[in-house]
């Protein structure tokens, strides 16, 4: 092809261009490949760095019983001391059941009210106002994602706090209504720790669902609105339909996200109060590993709880991208080998 | 207008009011609570004061512990540091996934998409042995480090989705006279997303500005080395609140930058999350 140009008189013989296709197709191909995989290098490196070995380093961990009483004396990584000691702890555990139905009920419960349904639902009314206000609501909304999760408890703390420092309680109390003035993340702590999360978790779903309503195309809208049908008729047969994909796509994600996030929930209730009021599967491992009040963290014991984890994420991602038909988003470069 | 239809107009409204109220109601009382003596719910009681303010000038919270102006430094640094590691080494990758050709090209992207899906408590454990063994433990370095790794496979998504959006013809064009792949994407391509690239910027500081979890596990305490939030939180711990006035001004100052942004950037934060969410065509 560049031989032509040449030929014809439209190419500089000294570009590269020429040069390189005067090299034969194996190494023009490696050529390639190197340009590649340095333009890959540095992400490649730190995904090694700190995705790849962490988790390799977590599995093995898992199959010891490292902690800080033994950090030093015990070699973790030779086979000898491997057993899946921890693993049987876990299923043995008293409480872990009731981690396990905390973790089920707060994913399902805040994906429903909050991640999917307030976001579904905050999209669908911001399509029916006018466009600044739309604007405004939904920036709003967006704020609990933008705060620093300190700050943001910080609010939820004193929304809930007994009177008269409370909010709520400034009130409830003259009203005669709630724990007469006590704590209110104390009397009902799922309600908050489901709150807090939703609103920040809410947030995604609700910009994906905006920009998937605004795609639709107008002539639906109009027609159905010709046809006589009311703005709810509207809603359940032409945009929620038109919005399947993005819905599937909200509902995965945030699942995964719900699963794993816990910093919200450490820093509301650490997971109490009491004894494992609230406490879910991720808060869990973080606080056998890294987070031992008495400074006894165990690393090893954390590590298969957090190895669960993981094998449930991966399974789900596997999933998702297979239901998203994963290949194709994946779309072949167009510029052709030079 | 007949009764029906206004009421139709209004509905969304009214439910739409009613649900920013929560967050309303928690700004108000940071800014309210940050000027007054003390508030009992949202009102201020004891007169408005700016004592709570001192924290500029010095610490409120005892010998031992650092200025307010180192703690800010060093989130900024941070922030900074790992905003421009997260644009560079993101764009660098995005744009080898949407142009280039290679093998291993689908399992980088199936990678860095279940990347996305791990638990970060998962992480954590292991990432501790990894900057033990590196010595970069309570070292603002590593904790920047850590933050850069995390933002990668949402960073990398966003880069090739704007990639995947530019047309084809100037790079050709570049290529043919002979420019390099590298100074393709430095010179022709970059400045065409910049629009991708401030919004990658703008969500990687305030992600790295807010963070609290990273530098908490991986600084000790709120010593020389402390972030923003990691200061803010070893006020609220298990002992009694020290001074709500001045943990909530410092919350407030926290909150500048985001402010900025949010006043300045709007639709840009937006639609980041609707444009890295849809991934490459």
């Amino acid at each position: 092809m560049a031989d032509d140009r040449l030929a014809r008189g439209g190419l500089d013989p000294l570009s590269p261009l020429v040069e390189a296709s005067k090299l034969s197709v194996p190494i023009r191909r490696l050529r390639n490949r190197l340009e590649a995989y340095g333009f890959l290098a540095p992400a490649g490196g730190l995904v090694l760095l700190f995705f790849i070995i962490p988790v390799l380093t977590l599995f093995i961990l898992s199959l010891s019983d490292l902690k800080s009483a033994n950090i030093t004396s015990l070699e973790w990584w030779l086979p000898a001391n491997w057993s899946l000691a921890n693993y049987a702890r876990i299923f043995g555990n008293r409480f872990f059941p009731k981690i396990l139905g905390n973790t089920a009920f707060y994913v399902v419960t805040t994906l429903i009210l909050f991640n999917f349904g307030s976001a579904l639902l905050i999209a669908v009314l911001t399509s029916l106002i006018e466009r600044r206000a739309a604007f405004f609501f939904r920036l709003i909304w967006l704020l609990p994602r933008l705060t620093p999760v300190v700050i943001y408890i910080l609010m939820w703390t004193r929304i809930a706090s007994r009177a008269p420092h409370g909010i709520l309680n400034q009130l409830l109390v003259p009203l005669g209504l709630g724990p007469g003035g006590g704590d209110l993340i104390q009397a009902s702590p799922w309600a908050f720790v489901i709150l807090a999360n939703g609103l920040i978790g809410a947030s995604l779903g609700m910009v994906i669902f905006s920009s998937a309503i605004e795609s639709i195309p107008k002539d639906y809208l109009r027609a159905s609105k010709v046809d006589g049908a009311s703005t709810l008729q509207t809603i359940r047969y032409i945009t929620l339909p038109m919005i399947r994909w993005p819905i599937l796509f909200v509902i995965t994600y945030q699942t995964l996200s719900l699963l794993t996030s816990f910093e919200q929930i450490l820093l509301l209730t650490d997971g109490g109060p009491g004894l494992f009021t609230t406490e879910v599967w991720s808060l869990q491992a973080f606080h056998r590993a890294l987070s031992n009040a008495a400074g006894n963290n165990l690393w090893g014991y954390g590590s298969a709880w957090a190895v669960i984890l993981v094998v449930i994420g991966v399974a789900a991602a596997v999933i998702y991208m297979r239901v998203f038909r994963f290949d194709d988003l994946v779309q072949e470069p167009k510029i052709d080998v030079l | 207008m007949t009764r029906r239809e206004k009421l139709g107009i209004a509905t969304p409204y009214v439910i739409l009011i009613i649900s920013i109220v929560p967050i309303f109601v928690g700004y108000a009382w940071l800014v309210i609570n940050s000027f007054s003596v003390r508030t009992e719910g949202l009102v201020p009681v004891g007169g408005l004061t700016l004592e709570n303010w001192r924290f500029l000038v010095e610490t409120p919270f005892g010998r031992g512990y650092p200025s307010i102006w180192r703690v800010t430094f060093n989130t900024f640094l941070v922030a900074t540091f790992m905003t421009v590691l997260v644009v560079f080494v993101s764009s660098l990758a995005g744009y080898a996934l949407s142009r280039l050709k290679f093998s291993g090209r689908k399992s980088f992207l199936s990678l860095t998409l279940i990347l996305h899906a791990f638990p970060s408590v998962t992480l954590l454990i292991g990432i501790f042995f990894v900057l033990q063994a590196l010595g970069l433990y309570n070292n603002l370095f590593g904790v920047g480090l850590v933050m850069i790794g995390f933002e990668l496979p949402f960073g990398i998504w966003l880069m090739k989705g704007f990639f995947d959006n530019v047309s084809w013809d100037m790079e050709r064009a570049a290529l043919i006279d002979g420019a390099s792949r590298l100074r393709v994407w430095w010179q022709i391509i970059l400045p065409t997303i910049k629009p991708g690239i401030a919004a990658l910027a703008i969500f990687a500081f305030i992600s790295g500005w807010n963070a609290w979890l990273v530098p908490r596990t991986f600084t000790i305490g709120a010593g020389q080395q402390a972030t923003l939030s990691v200061y803010l939180q070893n006020f609220q711990g298990d002992t009694t609140m020290v001074q709500w006035g001045a943990v909530t001004a410092v919350g407030l100052f926290q909150l500048i930058p985001v402010a900025i942004f949010f006043i300045f950037t709007q639709d840009l934060l937006l639609n980041i999350y609707a444009g890295g969410a849809k991934g490459g065509t």
